[in-house]
């Protein structure tokens, strides 16, 4: 495109809405884009990035979401989402069912305390319906439209939308990481859109999250994990 | 995309000769690096779903699972003489919908879903719009933005645009002004693409959701975005049409986000029929040369600052507004208990 510089969102500024798909659509079970479609993103984003189902799920509500999650089926879509359902997915009325059937136990609970915007959802993710502790947490929010942010993967601050390939990598907090990832995507020809990185503590654990323009190739999963420094690859297709 | 404000969309689809919508569908495919037909498909596909959603919901139960709303589109069909197209068939509303029960008032003021005169056989001598005081064109925009939203509160399939809450405004208006002036599929689709870019720039500059901003970001955006697109494919100037976004957004600003029960039902529904008669009319006023005096990008700044202004009791949280009127309030206990 050749625009002049600067006038364009995409010339600098970050834009919160991508294109005309994240205002025109997504296709969407009713009732709320929001509080349905937004919600059962988060959910589905959570799931892609645990790998199996989870025996147990507390779904954790805030401020929009705690206040009217019931009536707008909130609960059933981010269930929905956490059995990998799309937002248009026409079992999604149906998914607390479907997630009994499936030999997953989920609870509602509202929470209490600060959150980071008006819709908020935190999933606690159990390996075992007896664990103490979860195997994953997540913190998402739905800005509208059926639009996200995912704001916290396991305590990593992250920044994560959902609405490219994305790909989250966790690894020691090690000099050089990013360009060792960032040569691999190279070599595929993989363009890097947005990064998000962080870490527990100096030389502790880090998390990068990327959202790219092209898909991932398949083999891309074992070079990543070839490094000793990178302790775990996910990859996270809900566009 | 090179803009980000309406102004600039405006100024570089005219500098390249293009509708709103034509200009668009260039830049999403620049955005995305995908091709133009493969991004002119997938809002082919969107306005598929826009259409059959209209027929489910002047074909089918809309009643809602709270039985709060549903059937309404129904109503306004049948009071004002059926469709503009026979492409629909409407079944005739056998007395109340289920749905009236749970709202005696609408129970009061509909009786039995009939027009004043119920005795003339609708759809015979009734000439279509003969009964309403809107006419023929926006009373049908009105009972398709209806249907659509019933559909969604009814948990059907339908296109977000902006949102959910206010996925009936613009398939209402696109869909009849469609069957009456004879646009093509392919006409349409453009559209989408103007609405979609002018609320591209809304969103990015201000919001579309009700929590953030309130029902001006959900049902008010899908006005602007609606009016300009219909101003767009009449062919006004895509200056000329940014005008529509403007003038429709000042009659929307300040609107608050307040749903009953924390529904996506009332008063979402009917904000969806008056919203395709107010888009109608501000493309009206656009195309006959009305200016919006305070330019269209700071009446976006407006929404932002007023919706910012909202206190979070009247921003999507049920504990405001018509939510907590004492129907509201009986609304939400009754529902509780049937839970
Ligand atoms: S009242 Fe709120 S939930 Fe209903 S359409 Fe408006 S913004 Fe959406």
């Amino acid at each position: 495109m050749n625009g002049p510089a600067g006038t364009g969102p995409s010339g600098g500024v970050a834009v919160r809405f991508k294109d005309v798909f994240s205002i025109i659509g997504p296709p969407m079970i009713g009732p709320s884009s929001s509080h349905t479609a937004g919600a059962a993103r988060i959910g589905r984003a959570a799931r892609q990035l645990f790998g199996p189902l989870p025996k147990r799920a507390d779904v954790i509500f805030y401020g929009s979401f705690a206040a009217t999650y019931e009536g707008h089926g909130t609960y059933a879509a981010i269930v929905g989402g956490l059995l990998d359902m799309a937002t248009d997915d026409v079992r999604l009325p149906d998914s607390l069912a479907i997630a009994e059937q499936s030999g997953m136990q989920a609870d509602a609970i509202t929470g209490k305390g600060l959150f980071p915007h008006p819709n908020t959802a935190e999933l606690h993710l159990y390996a075992d319906a007896g664990d103490e502790k979860p195997a994953f947490t997540l913190v998402g929010t739905s800005i509208g439209g059926g639009n996200i942010e995912i704001v916290d993967i396991d305590g990593f601050k992250v920044k994560m939308t959902g609405n490219y390939p994305t790909l989250v990598i966790q690894n020691a907090d090690a000099p050089g990481m990013i360009a060792i990832v960032a040569r691999l995507l190279q070599q595929h020809g993989i363009n890097i859109g947005t990064m998000s990185v962080d870490r527990k503590s100096r030389s502790g654990e880090a998390m990068m999250v990327l959202e790219t323009d092209e898909d991932f190739p398949p083999t891309l999963r074992g070079e990543l994990a070839a490094y000793d420094e990178i302790h775990s690859v996910r990859f996270v297709h809900i566009t | 995309m090179h803009f980000r404000t309406l102004r600039q969309l405006a100024e570089q689809a005219e500098a390249a000769g293009l509708s709103i919508g034509r200009y668009m569908l260039q830049e999403q495919a620049g955005e995305s690096g995908k091709t133009p037909a493969e991004e002119f498909q997938q809002m082919a596909t969107y306005y598929g779903i826009m259409k059959d959603a209209v027929r489910r919901g002047l074909t089918e139960d809309t009643t809602s699972r709270s039985g709060l709303t549903g059937q309404d589109a129904k109503r306004i069909l049948a009071y004002r003489g059926g469709a503009a197209t026979p492409s629909v068939e409407v079944p005739p509303i056998a007395g109340a919908a289920p749905g009236a029960d749970a709202s005696p008032g609408a129970k009061a003021t509909l009786g039995a879903g009939s027009p004043p005169h119920a005795e003339a056989p609708l759809g015979a001598e009734v000439p279509p719009g003969g009964h309403t005081l809107l006419g023929d064109e926006a009373s049908l925009a009105m009972s398709y933005a209806l249907a659509v939203s019933e559909v969604n509160a009814s948990m059907g399939r339908i296109i977000a645009t902006p949102t959910a809450g206010s996925c009936g405004i613009i398939p209402g208006v696109f869909v009849s002004c469609q069957e009456r002036f004879g646009w093509s599929d392919e006409d349409m689709t453009h559209g989408l693409f103007a609405a979609g870019a002018i609320g591209y720039v809304i969103a990015n500059n201000s919001f579309v959701s009700g929590a953030e901003g309130g029902c001006q970001a959900e049902v008010g955006s899908a006005i602007g975005m609606a009016a300009g697109a219909l101003a767009d494919m009449r062919g006004a100037k895509p200056t000329q049409a940014i005008h529509a976004v403007g003038l429709a957004l000042k009659n929307s600003l300040g609107l608050v986000c307040d749903p009953v029960g924390g529904l996506v039902e009332v008063p979402c529904i009917v904000r969806n029929g008056f919203g395709a008669v107010t888009a109608l009319a501000a493309a009206d006023m656009a195309l006959a040369g009305v200016r919006s005096v305070i330019p269209s990008d700071e009446v976006v700044q407006v929404m932002l600052e007023v919706g910012t202004a909202m206190p979070d009791t009247l921003r999507e949280t049920a504990r405001g507004g018509l939510a907590q009127t004492p129907t509201g309030q009986q609304i939400m206990k009754d529902l509780r208990k049937k839970k």
